[in-house]
């Protein structure tokens, strides 16, 4: 038995591959096929293109729409935040470096129900902020913060930070400083040099953290349902909404399906831009 | 029936993919030997070493380890350790951990594990240190570690890939003569790679060079310097100028080849034949530079040459002259004449070039 | 930034002093952006830890100092019990998730075989793909073959969306590991089977400790997936509490959350630890 494992290659992968393949083929790839079949059969399971038709109703494009541009403006602004924050994070001395690491660590590891209803609260409309500014007597009325696009991109952004300044901190740390002191000395000035040399080592970095960071947005459900109230409306919402109150499985496969297929699109070109680099975790 | 050889590789063939990293080598390794692997870069001294010891199969031919073939016993059981070139200790395991490691999976007792991990950390003089991680210790002694690790199990045949390479060159000069004083007070046969010509040559017993693939001379370090069987290794080993030229004549055990018009004879070597092109091989530190005037321009081997240049290098005066259109190195051992420059030579003077013919050796081209 | 990319460069004696002055901008700009980051991130979950102790039953007045809530959070049974539910859960899951997860890594890093490209994807989507839309595809799927929803259900989907994290962290481990130690064991006479006991695990050790706190945590935090599969009556924390979150009716789910807190600080300070001990080594 020994021996024959010894000798039998084969035999070794088998082992090794069996129970994890078969777990994630069996409750994860067969339902994801499910929905690519159940999209087009409605509730006689019969043939149906009606869940596409409905797609492409004005006001689902338009949810698809809104969806997509909150998540890149949200994966966008959190780049524009977390590259100055990386970058002062790695400039730090060793200890300040660590506690700061820490410092984002926590919110990482912390619950994302918890951290999104802590926002909320904050920004309610007898929340702390509206008191503190009525308080102060800058306002009159308390300012309605929740329940806007705004809301849940500020919910998003405050949500998937941590994701981003994670990855970007860990490429920023492995650069090597002196490159730029030799793109200097080549000639090139401060921001050739960042163009030319720091942004594209430090690039899989900040596509990780883009990736890490798009795909939960555009998929929110819990940020979406928080921030946004009735008022904005994301793709995740509807799609829930579907398999809770409305009961339409034909139209809910529909949504997930085309909503795969968005983020396969934003994925395959996250691969491409990135040499098919792997998120680190 | 007990073997002459420790090791014997019978025609070994490795390919990976098309490339043949070993070809067609055949070698014979004698008990307490040291033998030493040499060759440049990718020639193929690292496979032989890992078919020996059993991380790699041959494609083809025969490996025998005191005259039984090793065929595909796994590494864990052949009686053979090796000193890995990074040394590969355990990180996770203190000196003593990793020294003892071979003994526990051999299933030795541990009160007598205990004595002779702490015999090999004396040998190799570490003994302070058993506590110790990897981590925490220079590279010098991380060697060490490696080399207690290996020997404590009482190899048959030790091997050692580039041992020295990340050492500093004291701390090289060391090792060398603690290395080769362990060997021959243990009689455990060690092969050992390098590319460090100048450590094989004043270590081993007997050397194999490799290129390529192919050993190409086996032999004790004289042999190797003074008799190199083809060019690479008269090149490869030392400094030699070569001269291309025909031969014209054989004699014996002495060859002359005509070289630019002129006739220099030299030891016979291996497969050379009338009429065909040949290199005469000369070493630099082998010929005599002497005044014009004080020559014999007849004798053999004697020719007038141009000084292009002189360089003092210490122990050494390094002349570059002219031969009939070829650039020469000679190496003059300094002494009062060479030192004395009004009584030297200078570049663009005229002297008298003249080599013993054993001194020179005609080589297949 | 050029501020800060100059800031590396030694200039020549005469414009010493205005690159000073450049460079400090540039660290005070840095240092403004960073702090405002943290605060943004931690200002929410510090107004919700003081607002737990708050007395007012509802809004953002504070009138008084109190632990009631607190006290009413340990007296409330159902919350208890869908805590318990989620450490159960998350337990063994990822005890599960870790098995698998090291051995996927294991023969991807370490064997070729026809179609590891396949096993490549499969084994990323998870990352890729909205957790809405595997938690839809698993409602569906576990409704298609007629599996009644409950633990044995939750389990099988946290164990398929926590293994390929722990497979990703253990993988990126094993990339970098250097093959001679082994083959070094196995020169000194440990066959396989001790080889990996002894050399293989212990130092891949690292990774798994990282791999088993990742997949802890997604599992404990998890809310989207968990409440498509979850059984009735088979409530986890996070499904417990959204209800309650999303209607913010009592003080106590701030307190619940403020526990939900700790619990996560507690596990960044233990794998921070783990962390420690490991890089000794
Ligand atoms: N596992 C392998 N797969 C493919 N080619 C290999 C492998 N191992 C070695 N080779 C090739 O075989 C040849 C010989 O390699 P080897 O490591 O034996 O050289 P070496 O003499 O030890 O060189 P060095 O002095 O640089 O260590 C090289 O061309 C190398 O690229
Ligand atoms: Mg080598």
């Amino acid at each position: 038995m020994a021996t024959l494992l010894r000798k039998s290659r084969a035999l070794q992968l088998l082992g090794l591959m069996f129970p994890g393949g078969f777990w994630m083929v069996v409750f994860f790839l067969l339902p994801l096929l499910f929905i690519v079949v159940l999209s087009f059969l409605d509730n006689e399971r019969l043939f149906t293109l009606e869940g596409y038709q409905r797609v492409f109703d004005p006001l689902y494009i338009g949810i698809f729409l809104q969806s997509i541009w909150i998540s890149l403006l949200t994966t966008i602004i959190s780049l524009l935040i977390s590259f100055p924050v990386a970058l002062f994070m790695a400039r730090l001395p060793k200890g300040w470096r660590d506690i700061a690491l820490f410092a984002v660590m926590i919110p990482f590891w912390t619950n994302f129900l918890v951290r999104t209803y802590a926002l909320q609260f904050l920004m309610r409309n007898q929340g702390p902020i509206n008191l503190l500014l009525q308080w102060i007597g800058l306002i009159d009325e308390p300012l309605s913060m929740l329940n806007t696009p705004a809301a849940v991109m500020v919910g998003l952004i405050y949500g998937n930070l941590p994701f981003m300044i994670l990855p970007v901190y860990t490429s920023l740390e492995k650069f090597d400083w002196t490159l730029l002191e030799a793109a200097q000395d080549l000639g090139a000035s401060a921001w050739p040099a960042f163009f030319r040399v720091m942004l594209p080592l430090t690039a899989p970095g900040l596509l990780s953290g883009s990736i890490l960071t798009f795909v939960p947005a555009i998929g929110s459900y819990v940020t979406a349902e928080l921030m946004g109230g009735g008022k904005a409306t994301m793709i995740g919402r509807v799609i829930a909404g579907q398999f809770e109150q409305a009961q339409n499985w034909t139209f809910g496969s529909a949504m997930s399906l085309i909503l795969m297929v968005i983020v396969t699109i934003f994925a395959l070109i996250y691969f491409r831009l990135g040499r098919g680099e792997r998120v680190a975790l | 029936m007990k073997s002459d050889f420790a090791i014997e590789l019978v025609d070994v063939v490795k390919r990976f993919g098309t490339v043949a990293a070993v070809d067609h080598v055949s070698m014979q390794i004698r008990p307490r030997e040291f033998f030493a692997l040499l060759g440049p870069s990718g020639c193929g001294k690292t496979t032989c070493l890992r078919m020996i010891a059993g991380f790699e199969q041959p494609s083809s031919g025969q490996l025998l380890l005191q005259g039984k073939p090793l065929g595909d016993i796994p590494a864990f059981k052949r009686n053979v350790n090796t000193v890995f070139q990074s040394y590969a200790l355990f990180p996770h395991m203190t000196v003593a951990q990793n020294v003892a490691f071979g003994l526990e999976m051999k299933g030795v007792g541990r009160d007598e594990i205990r004595r002779r991990v702490a015999d090999a950390l004396d040998l190799v003089r570490l003994p302070q240190m058993a506590d110790r991680y990897p981590k925490q210790m220079s590279g010098g002694q991380q060697q060490r570690v490696a080399l207690a690790r290996a020997l404590v199990n009482k190899p048959e045949v030790l091997l050692l890939d580039e041992p020295l390479g990340a050492l500093d060159y004291k701390l090289r000069k060391e090792m060398q003569i603690e290395l080769k004083q362990m060997q021959q007070q243990l009689g455990i046969t060690f092969i050992f790679v390098t590319h460090d010509q100048e450590e094989a040559l004043t270590m081993s017993d007997r050397i194999c060079v490799m290129s390529t693939g192919h050993a190409l001379q086996v032999g004790t370090p004289l042999e190797i310097y003074e008799r190199p069987n083809c060019k690479f290794v008269a090149d490869f080993i030392g400094e030699t100028n070569f001269l291309p030229g025909v031969v014209t004549e054989i004699s014996g055990e002495y060859a002359t080849v005509n070289v630019a018009d002129m006739s220099l004879v030299g030891r016979l070597g291996e497969g050379v034949t009338l009429g065909a092109s040949a290199w005469l091989s000369v070493r630099p530190e082998k010929m005599q530079l002497v005044d014009e005037a004080r020559a014999n321009p007849s004798a053999l081997n004697t020719n007038s040459v141009t000084i292009d240049s002189v360089a003092y290098v210490g122990s050494d005066t390094r002349v570059v002259v002219h031969l009939g259109g070829q650039r020469l190195d000679v190496w003059d051992e300094n002494n009062i004449s060479t030192l004395d420059p009004n009584f030297y030579f200078r570049a663009g003077e005229r002297a008298s070039l003249s080599f013993p013919a054993d001194n020179a050796l005609v080589l297949v081209k | 930034m050029a501020q800060l990319v100059s800031a590396s460069s030694s200039a020549p004696a005469n414009v010493a002093g205005e690159s000073r002055a450049r460079v400090s901008a540039g660290r005070l700009v840095l240092t403004t952006i960073t702090a405002a980051t943290f605060a943004f991130l931690y200002v929410p979950i510090f107004v919700l830890i003081i607002f737990s102790f708050n007395q007012a039953k509802s809004g953002a007045t504070w009138t008084g100092f109190t632990t009631e809530w607190y006290a009413k959070m340990f007296a409330n049974e159902d919350l208890i019990e869908a805590a318990l539910n989620s450490l159960l859960v998350g337990t063994i899951s990822t005890l599960v998730a870790v098995v698998l997860g090291t051995l996927l890594a294991l023969a991807m890093e370490r064997y070729s075989f026809k179609g590891k490209a396949f096993w490549d994807g499969l084994l990323y989507m998870p990352v890729i793909i909205p957790e809405i839309v595997a938690g839809v595809s698993l409602l569906l799927f576990f409704a298609f073959i007629g599996l009644e929803r409950g633990f044995p259900t939750l389990l099988a989907a946290h164990v398929a969306f926590t293994t390929p994290f722990v497979y990703l962290t253990v993988r990126a481990r094993l990339a970098d590991f250097d093959r001679s130690v082994e083959e070094a064991a196995m020169d000194l006479g440990a066959d396989e089977w001790h080889t990996f006991w002894r050399i293989t695990l212990p130092l891949l050790m690292p990774g798994v400790v990282s791999g088993a706190l990742l997949a802890f945590t997604l599992s404990m935090d998890d809310f989207i997936i968990s409440n498509f599969v979850k059984g009735v009556g088979w409530n986890t924390l996070p499904v417990y509490v959204w209800p309650q979150l999303k209607r913010a009716v009592s003080p106590e789910i701030n307190a619940a959350s403020t526990m939900l807190l700790l619990f996560s600080i507690f596990i960044v300070v233990l794998s921070l630890v783990l962390q420690r001990r490991q890089s000794r080594i």
